[in-house]
């Protein structure tokens, strides 16, 4: 099987966007809640900054960022004219 | 495509209508006086004749529709049937209770099970859903090239998915003992039955459709209590936003409690028994005699004052229940001093992260958090159960979707766990604490006849102190709708609820399981040849054989159940995590790397857990195996081991041989590069 540039530019694409996102996603897992101590003195709908993202912050955020990969994929998928089987509706 | 979805969508709506009717319907009956009983009849016998219909009407003797739902399960219906297959009945009955008695800690379940579809959605279920076969080891075995890959994986399938179905299935046998009042062994086996209706005729095909209605009961029961329960507190319906100001209540009441003198006392006592009982275990075995002794003199007294005779057979009781043996007494007497010196300890601030005195304390409860969170995530994205979900859209465009849809409908649930907990603490802090005895609410002593709330007066005053309570973490949420005061059926929606939970789960590990048998081990390592008629029969038989296995384990009720369930991430996390990433990201990992990296990390991972978990393990004939565990770190996190050097195995090994020949490096172009594979 011969690469094609655009096949490689397609899967640097996607790996920058999945690196994008898994720091996203490392941050708030784990520094944030690294410094959960140090986040109790602001406070966010009641609640300690600290245990705020960790009830509500972070699952949110990784929700975002799912949407975001799907949407931003699947534009690339059109772009680069990959035919999935699916018309899109 | 989207005239298939308009069908669906209508017989969903009026399936959740006529649900809804069904609990109007009942909560009118119950006003005329229908008996409790029959309410918990009504909505066992209504739900699962409910999946038992959609299993019948889903049957199928097609292959592709037996193991992966014919691959064209819309993304929404894709994500609801995710979140029944992912939310067990830790997640509907325990997590509550988690974040009620741990506070910050328990968040790490919340992060750790949402957090691991970001792994799921941005590394793997795109190129598994691309890849499109029927099992997780199918895509070991594909990447890897050769039957120990797949073997490996099939292990590693079975051994994880079967300590959580038994899990799910002892989580039945509680629920309709509790609300249906059958024997608990008589529950499993109707949960038995609930399950294989489910699963066996139609299998991926009839648990899709299962999951998607058993999501709407289980989401609806989790909300309505609560939900309740704020617009009574707060006068907003909407938990999720007002729990962080009762939460601020809860602080304040915290202040005044922990600091209170009766509590003070009441922990001093707690730690004086703790303290009476590592003092019997050190002096045994001559403790046990003198225990014997001291109960015998008391009885003979008794007898000679001619006291009443029931003080005597208490007394005689408790002789008889005496351990027998001095390393039953030790294993009795620890456990009762653990209980003791928990009670007597001093309680955390519920939003405090890392909570307890000195730095060391505080930094021990950080890597264990953080360690609990990487295990949980890691193991959420490898879980095979949960992966072969994304077989089953019809598109890997779909299938990035359904992850997205998988997690929002996950979260409807998650984001609302915290506020039961605050709601719940609340209750107890502001009208249970310091309340007489004598005058108990309902609640508490309704759950206290079957054992899950009890009350000691150890320092007699007759008011309840907090260090006096101690709560089966469960009951915080099945008590949240008396606690609101609200009607028996709401409760029974809630066990509903709970066993939309627990019955989803159990289908989808069953069927897991079964396919990892019958298609992997059966029909590509043994019989090649096997016809598609004769597989479908190996797979109904083996779907079978297994869940009777799990129910028989599950009816002999194992102590360490809990502890087993978050083993199942650390399992299933060290042995497919990196064999999976790898084989899609790094196109150097060989067979012998991949193989040797599972093994690696499932074995360490096993140690660790042994170890630090169990000092003997009798009916093998070991003992004094037990380990001070690395870093601090408890077994629940074993998995952080095995997850490193399972990466750290499949690279190094893979380095030290040849690089994969060319048809590999072809297989993983197929999976990276959409068009390439679509003639």
């Amino acid at each position: 099987m011969k690469l094609e540039r655009k096949h490689r530019d397609y899967w640097r694409r996607n790996l920058r966007l999945t690196a994008v996102l898994l720091t996203v996603w490392f941050l708030v897992s784990f520094v944030v809640s690294y410094f959960a101590r140090d986040l109790a003195a602001f406070s966010f709908l009641g609640l300690p900054l600290g245990f705020y993202m960790g009830a509500q912050g972070a699952p949110v955020i990784y929700l975002l960022i799912i949407w975001w990969y799907a949407r931003q994929m699947n534009q690339l998928d059109r772009e680069y004219g990959v035919d999935d089987g699916e018309s899109d509706d | 495509m989207a005239d298939y979805k308009v069908p669906l969508r209508r017989y969903y709506a009026s399936y959740t209508a006529g649900f809804f009717a069904f609990v109007v319907l009942l909560a009118v009956l119950e006003r005329y006086g229908m008996p409790p009983r029959w309410i918990g009849y009504s909505f066992l016998l209504l739900t699962i004749f409910l999946y038992a219909t959609i299993g019948v009407l889903a049957r199928t003797t097609s292959v592709a529709e037996y193991y992966v739902a014919g691959r064209r399960v819309p993304a929404v219906y894709n994500g609801m049937a995710t979140g029944a297959d992912w939310m067990s009945s830790a997640s509907f009955m325990g997590l509550a209770g988690t974040l009620y008695l741990s506070g910050y800690q328990g968040l790490a379940y919340v992060m750790g099970w949402t957090g691991g579809y970001v792994l799921v959605a941005l590394l793997l279920a795109p190129y598994l859903r691309r890849f499109g076969q029927y099992t997780i080891p199918d895509f070991l075995a594909a990447r890897y090239g050769g039957n120990l890959a797949r073997l490996v994986g099939v292990f590693a399938t079975v051994l994880a998915s079967f300590v959580y179905v038994v899990a799910q299935i002892y989580g039945v046998g509680l629920i309709t003992s509790r609300f249906v009042g059958l024997q608990f062994e008589i529950g499993v086996f109707v949960g038995l039955a609930g399950i294989l209706v489910c699963s066996f005729l139609g299998g991926m095909r009839a648990v899709t459709w299962t999951q998607v209605a058993q999501y709407a009961i289980l989401i609806v029961a989790y909300l309505v209590p609560v939900t309740i329960l704020s617009y009574q507190v707060t006068g907003v319906p909407i938990p999720q936003l007002t729990y962080g100001q009762v939460l601020q209540q809860v602080q304040a009441l915290e202040e005044t409690i922990f600091e209170d003198s009766a509590e003070r006392e009441a922990r001093r006592l707690f730690r004086e028994r703790a303290d009476a009982y590592y003092e019997r275990i050190l002096t045994l075995p001559e403790s046990l005699d003198e225990a014997r002794r001291s109960l015998t003199m008391r009885i003979d007294e008794l007898k000679s004052d001619n006291a009443q005779m029931r003080e005597v057979v208490a007394l005689e009781r408790q002789r008889r229940e005496l351990p027998k043996t001095s390393e039953d007494a030790r294993n009795y007497w620890e456990s009762q001093m653990r209980k003791a010196a928990q009670r007597g300890a001093a309680p955390e601030h519920h939003t405090t992260p890392y909570p307890g005195n000195g730095e060391a304390v505080n930094e021990t409860a950080r890597v264990n958090f953080l360690t609990l969170v990487f295990c949980l995530m890691i193991g959420t994205a490898a879980l095979p159960h949960v992966l072969t979900r994304y077989y089953t859209t019809p598109s890997v465009r779909e299938t990035r979707r359904s992850v997205f849809w998988s997690l929002l409908f996950i979260l409807a649930l998650y984001l609302t766990a915290p506020a039961y907990a605050a709601f719940v603490k609340f209750e107890i802090y502001s009208s249970l604490v310091g309340s007489s005895l004598a005058q108990l609410p309902l609640w508490v002593s309704s759950w206290g006849k079957i054992g899950m709330v009890s009350i000691e007066d150890i320092n007699g005053d007759g008011l309840v102190q907090l260090a006096e309570l101690a709560l089966n973490p469960d009951v915080i949420l099945l008590a949240t709708p008396e606690i609101a005061g609200l009607p028996y059926v709401i409760s029974g929606l809630v066990a509903a609820g709970a066993l939309a939970a627990a019955l989803s789960t159990a289908d989808g590990l069953l069927l897991t399981i079964a396919s990892a048998l019958s298609h992997d081990l059966y029909y590509k390592i043994f019989r090649p040849k096997a016809t598609t008629q004769w597989r479908l029969v190996v797979s109904k038989s083996l779907l079978l054989v297994v869940a009777v296995l799990a129910a028989s384990v599950a009816s002999q009720k194992p102590a360490t159940i809990l502890f087993m369930v978050a083993w199942a991430f650390s399992l299933a996390g060290s042995a497919f995590f990196p064999a999976l990433i790898l084989g899609v990201f790094w196109k150097r990992a060989t067979h012998a790397g991949a193989v040797s990296g599972m093994l690696v990390g499932l074995l360490l991972t096993i140690y660790y857990m042994v170890r630090v978990h169990f000092d003997s393990i009798p009916w093998l004939g070991i003992q004094g195996i037990g380990m001070e565990p690395w870093l601090g770190i408890q077994s629940t996190s074993a998995g952080v081991w095995g997850i490193a050097a399972g990466f750290l195995t499949i690279i190094v090994v893979s380095l030290l041989g040849k690089p994969p020949i060319q048809e590999t490096q072809d297989f993983i172009e197929s999976v990276r590069y959409p068009e390439f594979d679509r003639w």
